[in-house]
């Protein structure tokens, strides 16, 4: 037998190459980390590859995971090979119909790419917690520790599902394993057509729900037979891991690889032994055989058929000399006496000890720990430190490694020095790069040039931070001679190679931490190889110093310009990794990584493959090595990760984070429920923009549409009497405020936070005022952001200073107006540019001292609510958006919830008040109790009357004064917001949505409407407009969008609005306000432009603009109120579409690529499209105009107004 | 009568040909200009810019999706086949070639040396009977010589001239001091013959939002007269066939442009204005003035009025130019 093919792919990957070639049906949901299965099958499928039979299985996106799952079970009673991809929260979802397909006998798999659940926070990366939940359901639960695996077993699923009829999960580790790419036999077809039985396949039809052979399934059973019901499939249970052994047996013999239910690696006498599954099992090997090589009598056993539980199969692998044994679960069940797999392994070994003929001498002692929840980093230093507890005289049950527990004590110590002999001969590498700069890309590129043009094996993970603009990305690659099984990060003092893709780390990590003895530093820097020393911060001069590290750097930004590549620099950082590392031929490197641009780009890239080819060719010449003085010379030091004087918190607990030591927090300091303080984006200072605004004073009207548009609340401004700008630092700008609306002697300011600001320009790009005599210069320029970083980091810390304008003053039904308004969202990690920023800082402005947010998870809950920071702030009197986020799919249901709680602690407080009333005074109760907070004077009247009402209450000791001071709140207006996407709101939370609305209940619903899943990276929503290419609509969404508010409508009590803030600023306002206003559910449908709509954003207004002109997007606000007061509640604030739908979808990738694609398609939807926006704006149009008992404004009039 | 021609070594019932224009585009409109009577037919313009930011665009948003958050690497499917602009061209070139009887010429317009080698051999391998090389080039930059903007023209032409073997012509710009020289640089690097002259499509300003915009007119018939005068002046003395473009509207004006020496006669805006109708017109014109002035063919007719033929040589030079200026009246009410 040759050497088998390989390739180098990610876990999803391998499991979906197999789910793919055995199903006929996927019907699937996106998810994290679980959404690249369903993607690749979709794109199969696309493309026309057939499955195993010969034909293209049908991929179905349904509305949430439980309507996948439902799909799922339709398909098996109707008997196709069904499967699909899921994770967390998704396969809770699922759990309800998993009990009918299991109790059904349905043979199915899910692959699961397992993920922590949302508890005190939701987590996107990997444990157990996800699959345990399953346990109950009747499902076979099957365990890959490797991408190999992942392939492997997810074929052994199949198989041994269609021949044993239990369901299974099949799952690996999210992230660790779904998104590590590694070197891979794959399984060939033949080897699937001999392991998948058609005999099995035509039996399970047989067994389908058919009109030809009618039955009846899913009866409902009585007390008399539900029981033995439920028993008789026992017998299946029983059978089925010896047939998953068996299925495992026949996979072997195929292809060599061998798997048991319960692997045993170590020891033949080994004293010690740890159980656990997933890719945590993998680092045990590894750790095991070192250990043994150096002496010791240790063991692992791989846990793969974790349901049906075989007692048999687990003793039997254990060797019988065992004395302690150590389970580890990637789970935690809080209140339990351990969690499930110890409990398993322990009944096992007590059911064995208390068996008669015992397997064991002596019942050897059990405990269990848990591990790497979230993918929390467990490493051999760790298994270690386990396997030392063990030898101890008293080991520990219940406790967790890898975390310092200091509240329960439950965490074991371990070694972090501790390595393995697995890292001689293997290399192993670390580049640091900034989300968009093609790191990450560039590096899985040299995994595969490596893998594939070598024996070597290759590793590559990816670790990612929390934001989406500026996201920094730390590859960590390792290749080499033996199979890799560290399923863990490169360490510090293991990298043989470190680089750093922008000098902008340089302050914020300490990257040479990871550098062994002796190892390379490439650095790409603008500077030149003789100064470039100088740049570094001190300690990473020592660092080299001290290492012996080869030091050398490129100007990779200037080397792309110079060959027509842009800022793209991952080709030429590739290319100097080659050039450095040697760890293939030069010649042979630059030939291979030439190759795979050609690959990528092809014929039809032409000029950017010439243009890629000229770069890599300029590479070497601008590669140096830089020569290393003797001694350190830099007088710069690390940056803090927040400022001294920050708040207590920030310091101990955001900071850490921010700087990347979150791993070692204790326990005691996180929140034990969850809750953490607000305004912490504003210390991370992150000098992402290369350029920012400048305010030209002169030129400027003061309109306020720079501060409305801006995404990351970055330039305000600020009205104050001018007599307080007298200490100003000389260069901030301050002029006379102009019009009528603002008293004599006030000045106006216009700042931008400069290291805070993201250099997106569209404040800029919005301006409207140009310079007579020089029409590119505006009101506002952008200019580079570092000569100004100081001056204007002086200028915004005493713009911050000014007191805030009186709220009560200011004209908020103006743009100038209502930017007068704090913000409280400041500095989100959203995209550069987003088009969903912009409408909640508005609402921040507007109503955030009194706001509580409902959001649904998604973008807006991630830069919302991702740690470290939030941009979620609070004003000088400490009042601010209270924030929450409990899913995806209830989001309308949770802010209703927060709704009726208000509601009825007002009403209580009420009670108690009037009860009170002679106590605390009549005039102040009655001043509560009948005030008006229409507007917010009416507004700062009341908090003030309820602290009058407090200082009462806080003099009179009785039980109803103390329910009334803990109440009183209540007293003064809050506004209930729910907040999310078109996933939620047209799909997955639809339900909840449309009871919510129409519950009539005073809640503000803001959705921001991207028109695709965007989060979880571009999946088709029903909010997705027809034509447009997305993720599961290669071709073209083929049916037209949803329209909400149409829907929304027929409730007729819902005030209802489209908004597109880019195409008209002053009606999006004055939705917000009339909104928040209406005493009844409000729906704000808002247009938000998405990197997902492919184009650059910086043009996102003039899109606005072609999506309300075509008809896209027509705008208008649908008031109750007005037909209460015998008025068509209806009015349109755009007019009829006067531009072609083609000039609307012509300038984004995700319509006209489908010219490329799919042409007649493309041109059937856009005739379609066209047809559509014209009759629906007539159709609005006829509703506008219908006639109404005291309109006057309606019939006959002009169908839209332009105010 | 014998309305053939020749140009660029192709044999053609008569000298009207349709130039560059999104006539071209549908082969339903291509097949009613060869039955209007079309002799041949140039594609219309294979624009570098295009075909560049069609790759940036692709790069960008498909293959460099990117942004380095863990939920998300790409947003968009990247497909597996699709069709870039230049298939879509060879496709369009192919199904004119399949769908006519006349030759097609293809047309490539761009200004850079990049690519254009590529290209041009994939147009041939095409089908394409001749390629018509367009380089739209403002000299921009005022420390270029027009010795170096020549060059770059030159250039240009012999790398396509290395790689393909159907002849070439270049469509010229009337911005050059010496177009002459020129075309007979352009004669020595390989051309087949020349185009005189293409037509910048101006930008303009939008006096409302004050955005400079592109802008297309449509030629005129006053336009012919600067095509007539070079075509006269170049008539047999470069050794390269001669196509006049722009702002052939009437069967006099290709009348005249032959007279002057014009292998061929291109008509775009005519076109686009009456429909395809328009070329039997111009030609039934021209028929008709030949034999009206009893012509043979037009071969016989073509360049009998060129510089080397006309009786007062001078004319077709600046001495011209002072006739034009003096022929000029202020209209009656203008104080002058």
């Amino acid at each position: 037998m040759g050497k088998p093919a390989t390739v180098t792919i990610d876990g999803n990957e391998a499991a979906a190459r197999i789910a793919h070639r055995v199903s006929e049906v996927c019907a699937i949901y996106p998810i994290t980390p679980a959404s690249p299965m369903g993607e690749w099958a979709d794109a199969w499928s696309a493309a026309g590859q057939a499955n195993l039979w010969g034909t293209v299985p049908h991929i179905v996106e349904m509305q949430s995971e439980g309507g996948a799952a439902g799909a799922i079970h339709g398909a098996l009673q109707a008997g196709a090979l069904t499967t699909t991809f899921t994770a967390s929260q998704g396969l809770l979802l699922m759990i309800p119909n998993m009990y009918k397909i299991a109790g059904e006998l349905n043979p199915c798999v899910f692959h699961v790419a397992a993920r922590s659940l949302a508890v005190q926070a939701l987590s996107i990366f990997g444990d157990h917690s996800d699959v345990m939940a399953t346990r109950g359901t009747g499902f076979a639960l099957l365990a890959s520790g490797s991408v190999q695996e992942a392939t492997d077993l997810a074929l052994i699923a199949h198989a041994a599902t269609l021949e044993g009829r239990i369901p299974v999960v099949h799952f690996f580790d999210g992230f660790r394993t779904s998104h590590e790419v590694a070197k891979i036999v794959p399984v060939d077809d033949d080897t699937v057509r001999a392991l998948v039985d058609d005999q099995r396949v035509h039996e399970y039809r047989a067994r389908a729900l058919s009109p030809e052979h009618p039955q009846l399934r899913g009866s409902s059973q009585n007390p008399d037979v539900y029981f033995q019901g439920r028993e008789r499939v026992n017998p299946y249970y029983t059978a089925f891991p010896a047939l998953v052994q068996a299925t495992m047996d026949r996979f072997a013999a195929l292809t060599g690889r061998a798997y048991r239910l319960f692997d045993y690696v170590g020891a033949e006498d080994a004293d010690r032994v740890v159980v656990l599954m997933g890719s945590g099992a993998e680092a045990a090997h590894e750790t095991v055989e070192h250990l043994n090589a150096h002496g010791e009598r240790v063991g692992v056993l791989k846990v793969r058929l974790y349901r049906p539980f075989d007692p048999r199969a687990l003793l039997a692998a254990l060797p019988a000399t065992v004395e302690r044994i150590a389970v580890l679960d990637r789970t935690k069940e809080p209140g339990s006496d351990g969690e499930p797999l110890y409990k398993n392994v322990l009944t096992a070994v007590a059911q064995d000890a208390a068996g008669g003929e015992s397997r064991f001498p002596r019942m050897p002692r059990v405990v269990g720990g848990r591990y790497g929840l979230s993918s929390k980093e467990f490493n051999p230093a760790m298994i270690k430190g386990v396997f030392d507890m063990l030898a101890a005289d008293a080991p520990r049950n219940d406790f967790t490694v890898g975390i310092v527990d200091d509240v329960s004590h439950t965490s074991l110590d371990w070694d972090p020095a501790f390595r393995t002999d697995a890292h001689e001969g293997l290399f192993q590498a670390v580049f640091y790069g900034l989300g968009s700069d093609g790191t990450v890309s560039a590096n899985k590129n040299s995994i595969k040039i490596i893998g594939e043009g070598t024996d070597l094996h290759a590793q590559g993970y990816f670790v990612y931070d929390s934001k989406k603009s500026g996201a920094v990305t730390v590859s960590h690659l390792r290749f080499g001679p033996r199979p890799i099984r560290s399923s863990y990060l490169i360490g510090d003092g293991d990298a043989r190679f470190v680089a750093c893709h922008q000098t902008v780390f340089l302050e914020r990590y300490d990257m040479l931490d990871k550098a062994a003895p002796g190892a390379v530093f490439l650095l790409n820097s603008p500077a030149p190889p003789e100064q470039v020393w100088s740049t570094l911060p001190r300690h990473m001069q020592e660092q080299i110093l001290d290492k012996g590290i080869e030091f050398y750097t490129i100007d990779a930004y200037r080397v792309a310009q110079d060959s027509g590549m842009g800022k793209r620099i991952n080709t030429i950082m590739q290319t100097c990794f080659f050039a450095i590392s040697g760890i293939l031929p030069r010649d042979e490197a630059i030939a291979a990584i030439k190759q795979a641009v050609e690959k990528t780009y092809g014929r039809k890239g032409k000029r950017i493959v010439e243009f890629n080819f000229r770069a890599i060719d300029q590479t070497l010449a601008n590669l140096h090595r830089v020569q290393i003085p003797d001694a350190a010379t830099s007088h710069i030091e690390k940056r803090p990760p927040v400022p001294a004087d920050a708040p207590a918190f920030v310091r101990r607990f955001t900071g850490e984070l921010i700087a990347g030591r979150g791993d070692a927090i204790p326990v005691s300091l996180m929140p034990a429920d969850g809750s953490f303080p607000l305004g912490t984006a504003a210390f991370e200072k992150r000098n992402l923009a290369l350029e920012i605004p400048v305010w030209d004073e002169h030129l400027c009207t003061q309109c306020g549409k720079c501060a409305f548009v801006c995404p990351h609340g970055v330039i305000r401004s600020k009205l104050f009497p001018a007599e307080l700008a007298a200490d100003a630092p000389p260069t901030f700008k301050h002029v006379p405020a102009l019009g009528k609306d603002y008293p004599q002697g006030m000045h106006m300011s216009y700042q931008v936070a400069p290291e805070d600001c993201t250099g997106c320009s569209l404040c800029v790009d919005i301006c409207p005022i140009r310079d007579k005599s020089n029409v590119s210069h505006k009101a506002l320029n952008m200019a580079p952001q570092p000569p100004l970083r100081d001056q204007e980091r002086n200028n915004w810390a005493f713009f911050l200073g000014l007191p805030e304008y009186d709220r009560r003053q200011a004209k908020e039904t103006t743009l100038k107006g209502s930017m007068l308004l704090q913000p409280l969202f400041e500095f989100s990690g959203a995209c550069e540019g987003c088009g969903e920023t912009p409408y909640i800082k508005l609402a921040s402005q507007l109503f955030g001292d009194r706001m509580l947010v409902a959001n649904a998870t998604g973008c807006s809950s991630i830069y919302g609510g991702n740690l470290p920071t939030t941009p979620w702030t609070a004003n000088a009197e400490g009042r601010g958006p209270a924030w929450s986020n409990s899913l995806f799919e209830d989001n309308a249901e949770f802010g209703f919830g927060m709704r009726i709680a208000v509601d009825k602690q007002a009403e209580y407080a009420r009670e108690l008040l009037t009860r009170l009333r002679d106590a605390v005074g009549t005039e102040l109760a009655d001043a509560i109790l009948g005030a008006d907070e229409g507007g917010e004077a009416g507004i700062h009247e009341q908090r003030l009357r309820v602290d009058a009402l407090r200082a009462k209450l806080a003099a009179m000791d009785t039980p109803e004064a103390r329910a009334l001071t803990a109440l009183a709140e209540n007293l003064c207006r809050k506004s209930v917001w729910i907040v999310g996407g078109d996933g939620w709101a047209y799909d997955i939370g639809f339900g909840g949505l449309d009871h919510v609305l129409a519950s009539g209940r005073n809640v503000n619903v803001l959705v921001l409407d991207t028109e695709v899943y965007s989060n979880t990276g571009g999946q088709t929503s029903k909010a997705t407009p027809r034509g447009a290419v997305a993720k599961f609509s290669a071709g073209g969404k083929p049916t037209a969008k949803k329209d909400l508010a149409r829907i929304a409508m027929t409730y007729e009590n819902v005030y209802v609005a489209h908004v597109a803030y880019g195409a008209k600023d002053v009606q999006t306002l004055r939705t917000f306000l009339d909104a928040e206003s209406y005493d009844g559910p409000s729906l704000i449908i808002a247009y938000a432009p998405c990197i997902a709509h492919g184009y650059e954003l910086a043009h996102n207004h003039v899109q606005q603009q072609l999506a309300v002109q075509s008809g896209h997007w027509p705008l208008f606000r649908y008031d109750p109120r007005r037909a209460q007061q015998g008025k068509n509640p209806l009015h349109l604030d755009s007019k009829a579409p006067a531009v072609p739908y083609r000039e609307f979808i012509r300038n984004e990738t995700r319509f006209n690529m489908l010219w490329r694609s799919h042409p007649d398609a493309a041109e059937h939807f856009l005739e379609q499209s066209q047809a559509e926006v014209r009759e629906r704006f007539h159709r609005y149009e006829q509703l506008a105009q219908l006639a109404w008992e005291n309109d006057d404004n309606t019939a006959g009039a002009p169908p839209a107004s332009e105010d | 009568m014998d309305l053939g021609t020749e140009y660029l070594g192709l044999k053609l019932a008569n000298p009207l040909v349709p130039s560059a224009s999104p006539l071209s585009r549908d082969l339903d409109s291509a097949r009613r200009l060869e039955d209007a009577g079309a002799s041949a037919l140039v594609m219309y313009s294979l624009f570098e810019e295009e075909l560049l930011q069609e790759q940036h665009q692709i790069e960008r948003f498909l293959h460099h999706q990117d942004i380095g958050h863990a939920e998300a690497d790409s947003f968009l499917p990247l497909p597996d086949r699709y069709q870039s602009g230049l298939d879509a061209y060879l496709g369009q070139l192919t199904a004119l070639k399949n769908a006519l009887d006349i030759p097609v010429i293809a047309s490539l317009n761009g200004v850079s040396t990049d690519g254009w080698v590529e290209q041009g051999r994939e147009l041939a391998g095409a089908g394409a009977d001749a390629l018509e090389l367009n380089v739209y080039y403002v000299a921009a930059d005022p420390d270029e010589t027009g010795a170096a903007v020549e060059d770059r023209y030159v250039d240009l032409l012999r790398q396509l001239r290395s790689a393909v073997d159907i002849p070439i012509t270049v469509k010229l710009s009337s911005q050059f001091s010496a177009v002459g020289h020129l075309v007979k640089r352009l004669h020595g690097a390989g051309a087949n013959g020349v185009a005189l002259f293409n037509r910048f499509y101006q930008p303009d300003i939008d006096l409302e939002t004050l955005q400079v915009v592109p802008r297309l007119q449509l030629s005129n018939s006053h336009e012919v007269l600067l095509r007539m005068r070079w075509i006269a002046i170049l008539h047999g003395r470069v050794g390269v066939s001669l196509a006049a473009t722009g702002g052939v509207h009437t069967d006099e004006d290709a009348i005249k442009l032959l007279l002057a020496g014009a292998d061929v006669v291109h008509l775009c805006s005519a076109l686009l204005t009456h429909g395809a109708a328009r070329l039997t017109t111009i030609l039934d014109g021209i028929t008709q003035w030949l034999e009206l002035h009893e012509y043979d063919s037009v071969r016989q007719m073509k360049g009998s009025i060129s510089h080397r033929h006309a009786p007062d040589p001078a004319a077709f030079e600046r001495a011209n130019y002072l006739q034009v200026l003096d022929s000029y009246a202020a209209p009656g009410g203008v104080r002058r």
